[in-house]
């Protein structure tokens, strides 16, 4: 990163020096708030209220993301993955449990996850205590491979046992049947989980290897939910979570709030779609608020400002006795909890776990660009570039159409070139994603809102 | 001492005149200057830290320089790149990684002679000559060699462009002391061959001992100017630096 | 206990794909492993970089077959190749020139340039949609079969039939060529020699006169011509689809740092052992232990030991193992 910050020395800053970013930062949320009630009135003020969700929600994930590359930065191309996990927590928390499911098989699967963890502990014990070598490997290799065998001898029929229970409306094992607020930080905790996982493995070593690793983790992740439907339906879906805001039916049923909102000219419809949009809306903001705090807190303490240290000269930090490793860790594992959060929000908003809707390489470096426009390494940055960006991604499809119909305007109607290059302007948004990564990483590097 | 800057009557071959700058804002050379002529090892010794790799350094352009000037043969050399002066007939060996150490010793020396088109055969024989045990183990990858073998290969990289004057860096950094002796037996045979030998030394006392010429630096200054043998006989550099 | 066909079923089902596979795995990750030794930086940007060469290998396939120029029993990509190297050459030398070498005179940490390839990866891609759309593409033409199952079952008496693609023989025997002639290069010439000297030790080479920026040139160059060759064979093997060369990916890093990132024959013996791995995990065994158990004990389920949904698991979890035990790799790489 062609930061030159140097390493921030505790003291205060003068006035002056804090200017730009606090500057720039009020100027883009204008500008965003200004977009936003643009939209309202042009579009409609749905369409501005349904933006604004997401926006709110990719502000979580784009925090995340620049807590693990302004701080240390690590480049983490999983971050769907982890976003999935707190979509898993969040039907897995929410859900009621399917009893029938657990009297037939759930015990035999809890016993072969169980056994299947105890091997995956049992080989990592083996790796700490004994002197590495031929037998240690093989030793290892041999307790894994049978470790597998009977953990699948364990676990299929029991799998095939919960998913023949009411395969069209059921077939899974269902959930703990907990509000469903509860999933956000148990979200964040899946994720967490991962990430230490992930994090053990591929830290450490050089920051090339963590983004090859994250690069599988998306899809592994992806692939487990989309094949196990015992876990939560795979591609069946789980449709209809619970929520946390009142549903708009029960709003229009509600007398009193007809009235009240008939005073204000709207119909009961249009009135409650509004009402429940700007409900999950505060929600998302108290959750944003919340986490945004934190993260200015530890971006500020001592913890933080050694972070960054390490950051700008990872050698002579280590020299200093730092434990670089651990310390990029703790980074990752608190970034990916952060999208777990967001991830559990967004199945919450959904309303439901579609795995094949997760689309992993888009979304990743959507949050990716949010990170580096707004501002690598400033959490406000990062969190108006995340509404900047997912707003630019919503609007840019229809305006990209426009522009390619007035393009093509001048060749003959039905000519194979007109047809292709129409249908290609949906091909466009991914490709203008990669030009503005590269055009904002090499000409803007520090993003609009820059580093203290 | 001699004034280093009043010079024997023929031109030195290499001079580093009144050299003074440093890697930032401080200086770590401060007029220094340092010289060698044809035919004559001379060696720079100090203590730790008295700028004797930055000196070479800058000899060979690694090092800006606020004051004063490099000349080979005569010739300012000032704004010529490390690579030019390679091309112009300097030769160096710096101190660490100075070997391709995963390409065998055959292919070290064929590196070495990169910058020349034409045939090399002749040059690889007499690098071969000069270090025989190189010629033994020329298929066998440089990295796998012993220290004492890799300065071998180290040197004999830098002599494959037939140098006109050969700077080496610490050549006997780490190596034991039998094999820092056939190290210096090496390097006196490659003088004798007509190459002017400049070379920073840490272990000054059998470094001036085959030394024509030596250089004391100390804080990035000449401290002490003379033959090998008269800084050796010398007592304040005795007791300063040979530790009696 | 039937073991010839037992065999025969083994090497339809596992080896020949296996060998194929590992063909293309193989050439992918070379051009990985010599973008990391010599420009030192994970290249994101490969598998679509496979894509682009394929897509210009099509391309001219099709005026050629158009024009009636074919290659007879071979298929014409073959003839094609060569152009389409020389396009993908030219791509590759324009995005370092736009894009990676400002980064490279600054000496910038390798993570950039592993963010930077990701948007190059993200602009070709979208370039190759553009430019081919994104379905499905069928370029194959001249003999499908080298032998068919029928021919052997014929030639044989076997029950079990074996048929090996043309597609597959072109592969592995593509691939020998391309390697035979890439070492060659590395361990003959001169410039190769400079390349490994530049990947060895930078500034002592660039000390030898080594000219970084040449060296930089040839690499993009071989680069291209592999990426090619890698891409166009897996698309003739089991047809061209933009988005599954993003997939390859992982595979590929997964080969190159089994071998040893920086390593080209460590990245050769990756890519055949993650496409061995890859086979034989998710192919249902059933059948050969039918045949090589007594009839007592024939399996009755499927022996598959993962189902090939959790392809992508396989090389991640090889990629996790070697990053555990041994992230310099088989051979040593360069790392750390």
């Amino acid at each position: 990163m062609a930061s030159t910050d140097t390493v921030s020395t505790g003291k205060p800053h003068a006035p002056p020096a804090r200017d730009v970013p606090t500057r720039r930062a009020a100027l883009l949320a204008t500008v965003l708030v200004i977009l936003l009630l643009v939209t309202g009135f042009v579009q409609s003020w749905n369409t501005a209220l349904i933006i604004l969700n997401m926006g709110l929600i990719s502000a979580v994930m784009a925090l995340g993301v620049n807590l693990q590359w302004g701080l240390a930065g690590l480049f983490n191309v999983g971050i769907m993955g982890f976003v999935a996990l707190g979509g898993l927590a969040a039907v897995l928390m929410s859900m009621p449990p399917v009893t029938a499911a657990w009297s037939v098989g759930g015990g035999r699967l809890a016993a072969a996850l169980a056994f299947g963890a105890a091997v995956v502990a049992g080989a990592a014990l083996l790796r700490r205590r004994t002197a590495p070598g031929r037998t240690r490997a093989a030793g290892m290799f041999v307790l894994l491979l049978a470790g597998f065998a009977v953990f699948r001898w364990l676990l299929d029929p029991a799998v095939a046992a919960i998913e023949s229970v009411n395969p069209s409306a059921g077939g899974y094992l269902g959930g703990l049947g907990l509000p469903i607020l509860l999933s956000w930080p148990v979200g964040g905790l899946f994720a967490a989980g991962a990430a230490w996982l992930i994090g053990r493995t591929a830290l450490g070593l050089r920051s090339d290897y963590l983004a090859i690793a994250t690069l599988g983790i998306a899809e592994i992740v992806l692939a487990v939910l989309k094949n196990e439907d015992w876990l939560s339906r795979g591609v069946k879906n789980v449709s209809g979570l619970p929520r946390p805001v009142p549903y708009e039916v029960e709003l229009q049923a509600s007398a009193t709030f007809v009235e009240r909102t008939g005073r204000l000219g709207l119909d009961p419809v249009q009135a409650s779609t509004l009402t429940v949009k700007l409900a999950w809306a505060g929600l998302f903001t108290v959750v944003l608020l919340m986490l945004l705090w934190l993260a200015q807190r530890a971006l500020y303490s001592p913890w933080g400002r050694m972070m960054r240290a390490i950051r700008d000269n990872e050698t002579a930090a280590a020299a200093m006795g730092k434990n670089v490793g651990a310390r990029h860790l703790q980074v990752f594992v608190l970034g990916s909890a952060i999208c777990g959060i967001a991830g559990a929000m967004l199945t919450t908003l959904d309303g439901q776990l579609t795995p094949g809707s997760y689309q992993p390489l888009r979304f990743t470096f959507l949050i990716w660009i949010m990170v580096i426009v707004g501002g690598s390494g400033n959490n406000v940055g990062a969190v108006l570039g995340g509404f900047l960006i997912w707003f630019l991604w919503v609007q840019v499809e229809p305006i990209g159409q426009w522009l390619m119909v007035l393009l093509t305007s001048g060749l003959a109607d039905g000519s194979a070139l007109k047809a292709h290059l129409l249908g290609s302007a949906a091909h466009m948004r991914l490709m203008t994603m990669g030009a503005i990564l590269l055009l904002v990483f090499r000409f803007s590097p520090r993003g609009l809102v820059p580093e203290r | 001492m001699s004034d280093p800057a009043s010079t024997a009557a023929p031109e030195p071959f290499l001079v580093g005149e009144r050299m003074s700058g440093g890697y930032g804002a401080a200086d770590v050379l401060h007029g220094c200057t340092l010289m060698v002529n044809r035919g004559e090892i001379a060696v720079i010794v100090g203590p730790n830290g008295a700028g004797k790799s930055t000196a070479m350094k800058a000899l060979f352009g690694l090092l800006p320089l606020r004051e004063g000037g490099v000349r080979l043969d005569g010739e300012s050399i000032d704004a010529l790149s490390p690579q030019q002066r390679v091309v112009h007939g300097m030769g160096f060996v710096p101190q660490n990684a100075n070997v391709f150490a995963s390409m065998t010793v055959q292919e070290n020396l064929e590196m070495g002679a990169f910058i020349r088109r034409d045939g090399i055969r002749a040059t690889m024989d007499e690098v071969y000559a000069l270090f025989p045990v190189l010629a033994e183990k020329r298929r066998q990858p440089a990295g796998e060699l012993s220290g004492g073998q890799r300065q071998q290969v180290a040197v004999g990289r830098a002599l494959m462009t037939r140098p006109r004057a050969l700077l080496l860096d610490e050549p006997t950094a780490g190596v034991s002391p039998i094999v820092m002796d056939e190290l210096f037996d090496r390097i006196l045979d490659v003088a004798a061959t007509g190459i002017p030998v400049l070379m920073v030394e840490q272990n000054a006392r059998q470094a001036l001992e085959i030394a024509d010429r030596g250089f004391v630096l100390v804080q990035g200054r000449n401290a002490f100017t003379g033959s090998g043998a008269a800084l050796l006989a010398d007592d304040e550099v005795r007791r300063s630096f040979l530790g009696g | 206990m039937d073991a010839l066909n037992a065999i025969a079923a083994l090497t339809n089902f596992v080896i020949v794909p296996a060998l194929a596979y590992g063909s293309q795995l193989a050439l992918g990750a070379l051009g990985v492993t010599l973008v990391y030794g010599i420009l030192r930086f994970s290249n994101f940007a490969h598998g679509d970089t496979m894509a682009f060469g394929a897509m210009c290998t099509i391309l001219v396939t099709w005026t050629m077959q158009a024009a009636g120029i074919g290659a007879g029993p071979l298929p014409t990509a073959l003839l094609a190749l060569p152009f389409g190297i020389a396009l993908t050459a030219l791509w590759l030398l324009a995005t370092d020139r736009v894009v990676y070498r400002f980064y490279r005179r600054q000496r910038v940490p390798s993570i950039v340039l592993v963010i930077v390839s990701a948007g190059v990866m993200f602009v070709t891609n979208g370039v190759v949609r553009f430019v081919i759309g994104p379905g499905d593409r069928n370029f194959d033409d001249g003999e499908r079969f080298i032998v068919t199952a029928r021919e052997f079952r014929e030639l044989t008496g076997l029950r079990e039939g074996l048929a090996i693609k043309t597609s597959q023989g072109i592969t592995v025997l593509t691939a020998i060529v391309v390697v035979a002639l890439l070492f060659w290069f590395l361990n003959r010439t001169r410039t190769g020699k400079s390349m490994r000297a530049y990947s060895d030790n930078e500034d002592l080479a660039r000390l030898s006169g080594i000219d970084p920026e040449r060296v930089v040139l040839v690499t993009w160059l071989i680069v291209a011509a592999l990426a090619t060759i890698a891409g166009t064979l897996y698309g003739l093997d089991k047809s061209f689809r933009p988005f599954v060369y993003f997939q390859l990916l992982l595979p590929l890093f997964a080969a190159a740092v089994i071998g040893g990132l920086g390593n080209p024959l460590g990245a050769i013996a990756g890519g055949f052992i993650v496409a061995f791995a890859e086979v034989t995990i998710t192919y249902a065994w059933k059948k050969v232990a039918t045949y090589l158990l007594p009839d007592e004990l024939a399996p009755s389920g499927l022996l598959q030991m993962i189902s090939t949904d959790y392809k992508v698991a396989i090389s991640f979890t090889i990629l996790v193992i070697v990053l555990l035990f041994r992230p310099t790799g088989l051979f040593r790489g360069q790392s750390l």
